[in-house]
């Protein structure tokens, strides 16, 4: 398959990218929300709005009433999710629970996947368990109850987790902590008693939390998949994940460089514009190099994803890595040459590093995933 | 069953057939390239009977026209075949500068007279080819060349020196850049093609730090050109070399990003046994951008394909290929400690990894330098302004 967009996927992009910077820009989405301290961190309005195109539904089956579309087209959203810096359940509800939904019995699809549809629910996952991003290890149990299950412990980053109808939670059903089966998924309702939330907001204005279990009871029902054969399904939550944070850190990066690169041929220093100076040339050229770097592996990790590829887990991590090095370059450079105004709120070039660096840590940093890139690669 | 599927299988059984299991092997120095040319030898019967074959069935230059001694293959079995030869490991029967540069200058400027004896020529890997372009005094700023060539009406007399002529001392005929016309600087330079046989050339290699001579100095005393040997117009040899040299920049990095984009922390926990936790670290970022490289490689070899590739997207893949590269290498040597200092050893075979260390360094330099890439990239693809 080539390694550009088909004709069916540049009309997707052109279409969701008029979209997105009509309706989910950043005065009328980010801003307005954060200036509005709003306890969800993200506008209902405009995800009703991503079911009314069809978004919401863009990985659900076309049986389930999606759109039954793959990852690079759930990128293609991403990616103009990133550059406009909108505020969504997107990545958490479409991309992450729904993969894990995928995996679900006929009743749980009936029972969560219209919601997703529609865009009346909003999902959250809760893998982490501490401050990075360690799916290796899960802590949190569910141990048999009667004809179901009582999920104990404590998941961290739950994004948007405050605002989910439905958390998909990986607990262990069976072994020790680091044991890589015994691993159960739980689509659990947010009235169920015994589950609270700790929401804090992040440096970037989205909304997570804490979320504990205490004895909280789940019928049988709520199992996604088969007990104790959740580690392949979450490691397709985690691939889902990765490579969709991969493609909105596409999107922060293109969109910090554009803006950046736009400010180089306005601002008027030493008689001079600034983006005449070579020292400058030089770092935004090599800064395109890294993105379209990023993006090319990016749009290959979603390709391999979506032919069911045995590389795709490598390139995965690749791509989750590699972006988290353009995207940060794109931010660090983007908001150094803008100088002084670079600094204040005021501008809109600091809101792209602060939503880098949140999306930098979900589904695990550079570190983690070059880590993982040496781990399959026999060293 | 798909043409292209029938394709693939009889191209399978046709390299089964016909590639030597030693020509599977990977190139590991200059003399395991055949180069072609007059004054050629080949290193075993294997290489011969490889090129012979490939020879006879147009595969030297697969996707040139038959006429024109290629195989006539269309972009989607071109690369059915690179595959297939990447799949087991095959060499390329024969290198030269013929294929990669003047042959696709010719492809797009020559006559059809040209094409038939010139391209004909190089398919066979009867004539090898020297590219004559940077001279002591133009480097980055190629366009000051000084080189001339004085007419006298049914000839030049061209007077001057070239640098940097990749195996000058080994070609037959160059193709060469000559000034025509001292009052116009882009429009006084003639892309001239003469014998290296002609009175008057002489070549003198240039020891690098690498030990290695791979390139030459070429001396042009009173040399006779007949005014025949030109490709497109007269005084118009500028537009031709700015095509080349798109073709080089693709050749020095889209061309081979596969290799290039290859991981190499496996293979050197393998050599060294051990690897210092920091360094893994090191190569695990290495190998992020390798890999990531990879995917840049193959989707703008996609987008050349139909047209969909920015004019000056090779300048970024030659950028980055080529700075990956010397990465690379810097760190095969970081792993490979003072046994990757030995400079003549058997157990280095000759000192190869200093050598090959020492030799990327170039690969930033030549066909335009990084600084000159990013200048490229800064005005052509961002617009950003000034000169």
């Amino acid at each position: 398959m080539p390694l550009y967009h088909t004709d069916d996927q540049t009309m997707l992009s052109d279409t969701v990218g008029q979209f997105m910077a009509e309706e989910g820009a950043i005065a009328k989405q980010l801003r307005h929300w954060r200036d509005r301290d709003c306890k969800d961190g993200f506008g209902h309005g405009l995800w009703k709005q991503f079911a009314e195109m069809g978004f919401t539904g863009i990985l659900v089956g076309e049986d389930d009433g999606g759109l039954g579309m793959g990852h690079v087209e759930a990128g293609i959203v991403l990616e103009e999710i990133g550059r406009n810096l909108t505020p969504s359940p997107f990545l958490t509800s479409a991309v992450l629970a729904g993969t894990a939904l995928q995996h679900g019995s006929n009743d749980v699809r009936g029972r969560w996947l219209p919601g997703l549809v529609s865009g009346e629910s909003v999902f959250a996952v809760a893998i982490d368990e501490g401050a990075k991003h360690r799916p290796e290890r899960i802590k949190t149990r569910a141990e048999k109850s009667g004809n179901g299950f009582r999920l104990s412990g404590r998941k961290d980053f739950v994004v948007y987790g405050g605002s989910a109808d439905m958390i998909v939670v990986a607990a262990r059903t069976s072994g020790a902590d680091d044991d890589t089966d015994g691993i159960t998924l739980f689509a659990v309702p947010k009235d169920v008693s015994g589950m609270s939330h700790d929401a804090v907001r992040l440096v970037d204005s989205s909304m997570a939390t804490h979320t504990t279990f205490d004895n909280v009871e789940l019928d049988g029902d709520a199992v996604i998949g088969e007990v104790d054969g959740g580690r392949e399904i979450l490691n397709k939550v985690l691939m889902a994940g990765r490579v969709g944070a991969a493609a909105e850190g596409v999107g922060v990066a293109r969109g910090a460089m554009d803006m950046t690169v736009d400010y180089l041929k306005q601002r008027k220093q030493f008689g001079k514009l600034i983006g005449e100076f070579q020292a400058l040339q030089h770092r935004a050229a090599h800064l395109y190099s890294e993105v379209e770097i990023a993006r090319a592996v990016t749009i290959k990790a979603q390709q391999l994803l979506d032919a069911g590829s045995e590389k795709a887990d490598l390139m995965a991590s690749v791509a989750k890595a590699k972006v988290g090095k353009a995207a940060g370059l794109a931010v660090k450079e983007g908001v150094q040459m803008h100088g002084g105004i670079g600094m204040t709120d005021e501008y809109d070039i600091g809101l792209y590093m602060k939503r880098d660096r949140a999306l930098a840590e979900f589904m695990g940093d550079v570190y983690y995933h070059a880590g993982r890139v040496a781990e399959m690669s026999g060293y | 069953m798909s043409d292209l599927d029938t394709f693939r299988a009889e191209t399978r059984a046709w390299l089964e057939a016909n590639c030597p299991p030693e020509m599977r092997e990977p190139v590991r120095d200059d003399e395991d390239v055949y180069w072609g040319g007059r004054k050629a030898t080949f290193k075993n019967d294997a290489q011969k009977a490889w090129f012979e074959a490939c020879r006879d069935k147009g595969y030297t230059v697969p996707a040139w026209p038959k006429e024109y001694g290629g195989a006539g293959l269309s972009p989607a079995e071109a690369k059915v075949l690179r595959e297939e030869m990447a799949r087991i490991g095959a060499r390329p029967p024969l290198s030269s500068f013929g294929i990669w540069m003047l042959g696709p200058a010719l492809l797009h400027f020559g006559t059809e007279e040209q094409k038939k004896k010139y391209l004909n020529e190089i398919a066979r890997g009867e004539i090898r080819w020297c590219q004559g372009y940077s001279e002591p005094g133009s480097g980055s700023d190629l366009v000051s060349l000084q080189t001339f060539g004085e007419d006298k009406g049914d000839h030049w007399v061209v007077n001057g020196q070239k640098i940097w002529t990749s195996y000058a001392d080994k070609a037959d005929w160059i193709f060469c850049l000559v000034r025509t016309d001292k009052n116009d600087k882009y429009r006084g330079i003639t892309f001239m093609l003469f014998d290296m046989e002609t009175p008057g050339v002489s070549t003198k290699p240039i020891l690098l730090i690498s030990g290695n001579s791979p390139f030459c100095e070429t001396f042009f005393d009173d040399v006779k050109v007949p005014k025949d040997q030109y490709v497109g117009e007269i005084n118009r040899g500028w537009d031709v070399a700015k095509y080349l040299l798109g073709h080089e920049r693709e050749m020095i990095s889209g061309a081979d990003s596969s290799e290039r984009g290859a991981g190499i922390g496996a293979m050197l926990k393998r050599q060294t046994g051990e690897l210092d936790p920091v360094l893994r670290a090191e190569l695990a970022m290495f190998d992020v951008d390798a890999l990531a490289f990879s995917a840049m490689g193959e989707k703008f070899l996609d987008e050349v394909k139909i047209g969909k590739a920015h004019p000056a997207q090779p300048n970024m893949m030659k950028y980055a290929g080529t700075e990956l590269n010397k990465r690379r290498h810097e760190l095969i040597m970081a792993a490979g400690g003072s046994a990757a200092l030995e400079w003549e050893s058997e157990e280095t075979d000759g000192g190869k990894p200093a050598r090959s260390w020492l030799r990327t360094k170039a690969n930033s330099i030549e066909g335009g330098t990084s600084e000159v890439m990013l200048n490229v990239i800064s005005k052509r693809i961002l617009e950003l302004p000034g000169a």
